[in-house]
């Protein structure tokens, strides 16, 4: 007889289960995150390589000359730009002509659905200036994005310099295959969301804009640049994209193999790579990098220009040009090198980059890890939900223990309550979750009229709000049970075993989409999801639940986030960080279709209200 | 007599056993970072040009995506040395299977001849049993195989059948096939058809290298196996007497990093007295004479003394095509019998019914 059905071995893997079921689910716990602290471990890493055949070493002679010249450029956009205050639309243009491009721009405009700290009006406008390279025999199938964006004040203008300088050089060479399109963005993200849309007809955000007049064929990468000063001393790279999004790791590897080649100083994350794995230090700093990484992917917003451009399938980074104090400076003529030898080899692509994985975790910019290496990590967290569940399903079918027949079958009769008796702590929670999502953007003219705050501080007040109103629940729903199960033990077991199998599924597809946020919200709501009962001492655990609810999780993320980027913050300055992290995931998510906000208002929160239902269940 | 040594030395005239030379030059690769496939197959071909064997006997097969390519920052060229000395695609190349035509059914068909009625001339192989044919493949190849174009492959298994082919229908005298690629040694393990010679790069796990990348162009512009037999190429002319043996010293390992390797076990002659313009050359020999000769008797062939006491190598020889005396002695065929034609019957039965018919139907029971 198999393991499974014979009815001896059944019942002896069943009380096993039940009689193990908290120390294994502990285990687990702890092997999932030490297996996540694991990862950043150099010997359990892999060396970064090129997938790609087509790109091959870098074996190209660069030859780019007019750094200088490029920077002088920059001043001059910069004084256009302080002139016209705001992006020097027809300087632009013009410059691009002389240089040879096609030259097209595009205007758009978008009601913001509350005005954030930057803009401070509903409405924002601007416009896209971007000039095609053609390539000299090629057909115009295909494309590659070189961009920089147009930012108020000081910063990005030899971004532009550079920019309009390769375009020039670029200009003058005939080994071209593919379309070169220059875009200059305004309004950073949503200047390039505008492009995007235009350049793929498609309207997923409710903006408007100008249709484009010019086009180049599929682009097949893009590079954002961001370059704030005439000298820098190192290149970081920025990966993560909308909805933590990643390109393919071949492109992280083309830049790494060019950094190596010129002798730039690279860095992913803002961290230099260390040499001495074994030490606690150099483990503590891969480990710093790799938490860094998986934040930046968990809040799900584009950390970069290029994070638009991962929906699309192009594979984009971001380079930012960071100038600290370091004895060795590149100047802008090596970048510029940098940039014309990445260029050269995405040039020689016949494909999309599609070789190496779209999936991964680099603890830095020369080790990797892969999906099939971190998934493990989360799986053992998934599993305590699982062993729960099944734990559940078999109290709720064994029979209570019964000394006469008259008494069992009454208890029989009222055995399992089915499903239907915990719709209603299902739909209440969904609802709380329906307005937390819609009813701040709603409500916040009514909460300006009678608060005196901006309507950021009111939308984002107004979530808070709604969050810890949810909290007051289960003392009010209890009158509206139907079929009054409440006071039977199976009530609740129904209700945790719903909720537990629910937070698994949701986790589960959490986690392969963006890994990070599933994980980090998987650290915290798998232990309470294990070990809330109506029977656990009521305050202690009323206390852990909100703790570890989705908005202190979050609240805890920004303090520690800015402890690994070296520069902590206040409690007040945390706060205040805090609020805007909760209205920039707002804006997000109406601006570009981030997903977190959504999921957490609509999915992850009501979860969190079964579990603290069934805390007060009577 | 003066006669006779004529006739001896017309004997020995004819000792190599050729008259004419082809060449069948293959690059197997397509795509820009295949650069160095192309570069080599041109380099052969420029070769091989150069000592006498015209475009009418040369099948070209590239892919041809190379000189044109938009990546190509000098556009109309296929350079193979890193100084740019010298273009080897020039402007007489004549390329007879271009870009996807390139496949192992052409290949096959080229080789055993067995092309549709509408190839033109310039695409076949048209060798006769006096033809010594030059092969040359490169590419990206395997153990027991050679990937064309990304798309295929033909297997040594392959290749062997359709060597045995062209000796049955005695479409060489003799052939030498050099194979470039990865564990190119793999291709020439299962050849049996007589009279071939195989060279190869690389033995079978290991690689063949590719020899200078340029950063002007941005590719490998040769493999080192194929640039290391250029190199000794260079000192041939049609009037030398370098022979086989030379070959197989061509790229030692220190200068490869890969080991060649050859096979002569199927080849009649001994290699060193085969010459490289045998088979890369199409050298006509003259003889002056100021006599007439009377050939009237067929030319005895010379016969073979063994060597240090060596055993005789087998002789080979042809298959009988069309067994004619087998067929004018053969006894007739019995026929079969088959019952008599509808005419026959139709006949019989309308002669029964005007019998019946006269003489009325009573009579039935004297013929039943």
């Amino acid at each position: 007889m198999g393991l499974l059905s014979d009815p001896n071995r059944r019942r002896a893997l069943i009380s096993m289960l039940t009689r193990l079921n908290a120390p294994i689910c502990v285990v687990c716990y702890f092997a999932g995150v030490a297996w996540f602290m694991g990862l950043a471990f150099e010997p359990f890493t892999l060396r970064t390589y090129m997938s790609e055949n087509a790109m091959g070493s870098t074996m190209v002679e660069e030859r780019f000359p007019a750094g200088e010249r490029a920077l002088a450029t920059g001043r001059e956009f910069a004084a256009h730009k302080k002139k016209v205050g705001g992006m020097p639309v027809d300087w632009l243009v013009k410059n691009m002509q002389d240089r040879g491009l096609e030259v097209f721009t595009q205007s758009f405009s978008r009601t913001l659905p509350f005005p954030d700290e930057n803009k401070e009006r509903y409405i924002v406008k601007g416009t896209n200036v971007y000039g095609i390279l053609r390539a000299p025999r090629a057909p115009r199938t295909e494309a590659l994005v070189l961009s920089a964006p147009c930012s108020p004040g000081d910063s990005n203008n030899q971004a532009v310099g550079l920019l309009l300088g390769l375009a020039q050089y670029f200009r003058n060479q005939i080994y071209w295959a593919k379309d070169i399109i220059f875009l200059v963005n305004e309004h950073d993200l949503i200047g390039m969301q505008a492009w995007l849309e235009g350049y793929h007809h498609t309207n997923t955000t409710g903006m408007s804009w100008s249709p484009l007049q010019g086009r180049g064929g599929s682009i097949q990468a893009a590079l954002s640049l961001e370059l704030s000063s005439d000298v820098i001393t190192s290149l970081d790279l920025v990966l993560e994209g909308l909805n933590g999004q990643l390109p393919n790791l071949d492109l992280a590897n083309l830049f790494y193999a060019f950094c190596q080649k010129i002798g730039v100083l690279c860095t992913i994350q803002g961290k230099l790579q260390r040499n001495d794995w074994d030490s606690v230090s150099g483990y503590s700093h891969a480990v710093q990098t790799m938490m860094l990484m998986v934040m930046k992917q968990a809040s799900g917003r584009p950390w970069g220009d290029h994070g638009l451009f991962l929906r699309y399938h192009i594979e984009a980074a971001t380079i930012k040009g960071v100038n600290s104090f370091r004895q060795y400076k590149t100047d802008a003529t090596t970048i510029g090198r940098l940039l014309e030898g990445m260029y050269r080899k995405l040039n020689n692509l016949l494909e999309r980059l599609h070789q190496s994985y779209f999936f991964y975790l680099m603890p830095s910019l020369s080790h990797f890890v892969s999906i099939g290496y971190y998934m493990p990590a989360f799986g053992l967290l998934a599993v305590i939900l699982l062993l729960r569940a099944l734990d559940l399903w078999v109290q709720l079918n064994t029979p209570p223990s019964t000394t006469e027949d008259g008494v069992a079958d009454i208890d029989q009769v009222r055995h399992t309550p089915g499903v239907l008796s915990v719709l209603t702590p299902l739909v209440i929670s969904h609802l709380t979750g329906v307005a937390l999502y819609a009813l701040p953007i709603r409500f916040q003219e009514t909460a300006v009229e009678h608060f005196p705050v901006s309507e950021t501080e009111a939308v984002v007040l107004t979530a808070i709000a709604i969050y810890t109103a949810g909290l007051a629940l289960p003392h009010n729903t209890h009158r509206y049970y139907i079929m009054c199960v409440c006071g039977t033990e199976q009530g609740w077991r129904v209700l945790k075993l719903i909720a537990v199998l629910y937070l698994a599924v949701l986790l589960g597809c959490t986690a392969l989409i963006n890994f990070s946020l599933g994980f980090i919200l998987a650290l915290t709501l798998v232990p309470l999801a294990a070990f809330v009962t109506p029977h656990v001492p009521k305050v202690l655990s009323a206390f852990i639940l909100v703790i570890l609810s989705p908005a202190c999780t979050l609240l805890f993320s920004v303090f520690f986030f800015q402890e690994l980027q070296e520069m902590p913050v206040s409690f007040q300055d945390g706060w205040l960080l805090y609020l805007s992290v909760i209205s920039q995931g707002i804006l997000d998510h109406s601006l570009y279709g981030s997903l977190v906000y959504p999921l957490i208002a609509l999915l992850v929160y009501p979860c969190w209200l079964l579990f603290w239902n069934i805390l007060f269940w009577k | 007599c003066a006669l006779h040594v004529i006739c001896c030395n017309a004997g020995q005239f004819f000792s190599s056993g050729h008259t004419n030379n082809w060449a069948v030059l293959v690059c197997t690769s397509r795509f820009w970072f295949n650069y160095r496939h192309v570069a080599n197959t041109l380099s052969v071909y420029r070769s091989v040009k150069r000592l006498g064997i015209p475009d009418s006997h040369i099948v070209l097969m590239l892919a041809d995506d190379m000189a044109c390519n938009h990546r190509n920052p000098k556009p109309a060229t296929v350079f193979s040395h890193k100084n740019m000395e010298l273009n080897v695609y020039g402007d007489d190349v004549e390329v007879d299977y271009r870009g996807y035509e390139v496949t192992v059914e052409n290949f096959l068909r080229v080789l055993t001849g067995r092309l549709p009625p509408s190839t033109p001339r310039s695409k076949r192989l048209l060798s006769d049993d006096r033809s010594n044919i030059l092969i040359y493949l490169t590419g990206h190849g395997g153990n027991g195989f050679l990937k064309f174009q990304d798309s295929e492959e033909i297997s040594n298994v392959e290749l062997a059948d359709a060597f045995e082919q062209m000796w049955q229908k005695r479409r060489y005298n003799e052939l030498l096939f050099i194979i470039d690629t990865c564990q190119g040694a793999s291709m020439y393990e299962r050849f049996y058809s007589p009279n071939i010679m195989a060279l190869a790069s690389s033995q079978v796990g290991e690689d063949s290298l590719s020899h200078q990348p340029d950063l002007a162009i941005g590719v490998h512009l040769m493999d080192r196996y194929t640039f290391y037999m250029l190199e000794f190429l260079e000192d041939i002319h049609p009037a030398s007497k370098t022979n086989m043996n030379d070959l197989f010293k061509v790229c030692p390992k220190s200068q490869c990093v890969s080991t060649p390797g050859h096979r002569t076990d199927l080849f009649l002659r001994d290699p060193g007295s085969v010459l490289i313009t045998d088979f890369f050359g199409s050298v006509r020999k003259v003889e002056l004479t100021m006599d007439a000769i009377n050939l009237t008797d067929p030319i005895k062939q010379m016969e073979e003394n063994p060597v240090n006491g060596e055993e005789q190598k087998e002789v080979y020889s042809y298959a009988d095509q069309l067994p004619v005396s087998e067929i004018i002695h053969q006894k007739p065929k019995q026929k079969d019998w088959h019952p008599p034609d509808g005419f026959i019957l139709g006949l019989w039965t309308l002669i029964l019914l005007v019998f019946f018919k006269t003489y009325g139907i009573k009579h039935l029971k004297h013929i039943f």
